[in-house]
């Protein structure tokens, strides 16, 4: 055989043993594998996942039926249709609340603009990101998916403050951007559901 | 052989003696995404390649019409859904210049932008990188590739709420700071990447298999690369330094340190390098705009016709209130106007051109998609090859196809 030959031939081991020994040495790494579904992701503070309608602390539902989520969404995905409180049998402060409030979610493209158009802070989006289904229709989330349980509510309902208008604008925004990202969950019922339940995965 | 300015189909090659007509895609996995290859072979060889794009046409250009400007940036970004802020940022800055407010844009949130644009080169061509490796039958480089883009995924969803299309770019300038916890996320990416970079490249560098594939295989002339409008990585390997981001400089390029890696071989080895190259000078260019991010300051231009006003103070004035309610129910303006802006994305020169009639909604946007630009070249590029380097030659070029069909 020529030299030239073993040479190259030589160099090629070489080049391939040098790629076994890296593939080698990342057996005994840390694995990045997660073993979904028995372990989740973490995922951020931030992120965009299922819709949640939020109650105030008292269990008044805080849409007010304005329609600005269903004018922001690029996608048409939320239908909204108000109707006025019924005095004595209120669902809302103020004068209106949302009759039906849907959102489709094989529509949604999830890019959270009805989370910074409410003016209420009624529509979050969660880190919950299951929803396969089975069947087109059960993607339209309708109050009774989206609201959260009557004692899940957060801050206190404008009635009883002067100016008729939340005194906790903006804190969704505040405890995303603050929670540290590492914590990962947010400032939502969904969220706080999922926390809990990756603990007890940790723990098992 | 004559050359028909007809679409193949297989009964005007039947009329052709020899030849014979394959149809590679649109579900081929090597084609990456939604390709069609027509393709007539005389035996292994390929005589004629006439790539039939539009399998994922999705109308964004059209749907972005009947959306405000601010709503448009959602669908844009889906567009090079592996780069999704180079769409958004083009898109940004064609906006903003047209409004007039590109010198009004916080320095901070130019820092981040090109943070974001540089993270999104390097996990591109991560995919690139993966995909190309796993064509060419290197599957462990496409895991490891895989799991150094996770990380750069987990930066964007901590900023923007989502791993693919974040709509974290917004005209004026982003939405939303930086959260909590999330330069520490970026330091251990910083101090993660140069080793993951020297297993990537010490697997397929110096792999005789890699370069036997790859060495001598699709060779683009700079006269050819030029002809085709190619650019970007693929424009590069050819011997021509062109990049938007030294040529235009835009959102405070000019005042990062980096090189423009250039080969002048043409060949798929070249490309593979100037893209490996790249990742490295993009890494640089992140720690630099992670140095520039300790001093804190807006991120969002204070521009009532453009901007909401901030939630909290919707409590507090009706002015506020009411502002907020006409940004969201009918969008900002932009004056009349047309302008062109291009940025340098993974896979080259991809510029938006934007027309306005002084609506709330853009009258047209038009792209220019580098990939679809780069991957006409295959017409040239295959005659001559065997189909398998066909596979290797696409690679090289690294199309997108949501943005090649839009
Ligand atoms: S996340 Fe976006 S697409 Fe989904 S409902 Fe909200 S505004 Fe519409
Ligand atoms: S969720 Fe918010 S934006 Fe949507 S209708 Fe209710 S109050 Fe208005």
């Amino acid at each position: 055989m020529q030299s030239s030959t073993i040479k190259k031939n030589l160099y090629n081991v070489g080049a391939i043993l040098k790629g076994l020994s890296i593939t080698f040495g990342y057996m005994f790494r840390k694995r990045p594998t997660i073993q979904y579904p028995s372990v989740k992701k973490q995922h951020a503070p931030r992120f965009h996942g299922l819709h949640e309608l939020r109650r105030y602390g008292d269990g008044q539902e805080r849409c007010i039926g304005c329609e600005l989520c269903s004018s922001a969404c690029p996608a048409n995905a939320i239908t909204v249709i108000g109707a006025e409180n019924a005095p004595g049998d209120r669902v809302s402060p103020g004068e209106r609340h949302a009759a039906r409030y849907e959102i489709d979610e094989l529509r949604c493209i999830f890019c959270g603009m009805c989370e910074e158009a409410c003016p209420t802070d009624a529509i979050v989006l969660t880190p919950r990101f299951e929803m396969a289904d089975y069947r087109r229709g059960s993607f339209i989330y309708d109050k009774d998916r989206l609201l959260v349980p009557i004692d899940a509510g957060v801050g206190a309902a404008p009635d009883e403050r002067p100016g008729g208008i939340p005194g906790d604008l903006g804190r969704v925004a505040d405890i995303k951007s603050t929670t540290d990202v590492a914590e990962g969950y947010s400032a939502t019922w969904r969220g706080e559901i999922l926390k809990t339940q990756r603990r007890g995965l940790a723990s098992q | 052989m004559t050359m028909s300015t007809q679409p193949l189909t297989p009964e005007i090659v039947s009329q052709e003696g020899n030849a014979m007509v394959l149809s590679m895609g649109p579900q081929h996995p090597s084609t990456h995404g939604v390709l069609q290859i027509m393709l007539e072979i005389e035996g292994e060889t390929v005589v004629k390649a006439e790539p039939e794009i539009g399998y994922l046409h999705t109308g964004i250009e059209k749907t972005a019409e009947n959306l405000f400007w601010s709503q448009a940036q959602t669908v844009i970004e889906r567009m090079d859904y592996l780069a999704p802020e180079s769409n958004s940022l083009c898109y940004a800055l064609a906006v903003e210049r047209l409004l007039g407010i590109t010198d009004g844009i916080p320095e901070r949130a130019r820092v981040i932008r090109v943070l974001f644009m540089e993270l999104t080169r390097i996990a591109s061509h991560c995919v690139w990188l993966g995909t190309h490796g796993i064509d060419l039958g290197a599957i462990s480089v496409f895991f490891y590739c895989f799991d150094l883009r996770e990380n750069i995924l987990d930066l964007q969803e901590a900023a923007g709420g989502a791993r693919m299309h974040p709509n974290y770019v917004r005209v004026g300038g982003l939405n939303g700071d930086l959260p909590n916890g999330f330069l520490a996320k970026l330091d251990a990416f910083i101090e993660k990447f140069p080793g993951r970079m020297r297993d990537l490249r010490g697997l397929l560098q110096a792999n005789p298999i890699f370069q036997d594939r790859t060495i001598g295989v699709g060779i683009l002339s700079p006269e050819a690369a030029l002809e085709w409008n190619v650019t970007g990585p693929s424009l590069r390997g050819s011997g021509i330094g062109y990049d938007v981001r030294k040529a235009f400089p835009y959102t405070g390029y000019d005042s990062y340190d980096f090189d423009v890696p250039v080969r002048s071989e043409g060949d798929a080895y070249a490309r593979f390098l100037v893209r490996l190259d790249e990742m490295e000078q993009s890494h640089r260019i992140v720690e630099q705009a992670r140095r520039r991010l300790d001093t804190p300051g807006p991120v969002l231009i204070d521009d009532p016709k453009v901007t909401a006003p901030p939630k909290e103070t919707i409590a507090l004035s009706m002015e506020a209130l009411i502002h907020h309610f006409k940004i969201v129910s009918e969008g900002f303006r932009v004056p009349p106007g047309d302008v062109y802006q291009s940025v340098e994305s993974p896979r080259g020169e991809l510029g938006y051109y934007v027309v306005s009639t002084g609506g709330n909604r853009p009258y047209r946007i038009r792209t220019r998609p580098p990939s679809m630009y780069n991957l006409q070249s295959v017409k040239g590029l295959a005659p001559g090859n065997l189909i398998a380097d066909l596979v290797v030659i696409l690679g090289s070029l690294d199309p997108v196809f949501g943005e090649v069909d839009r």
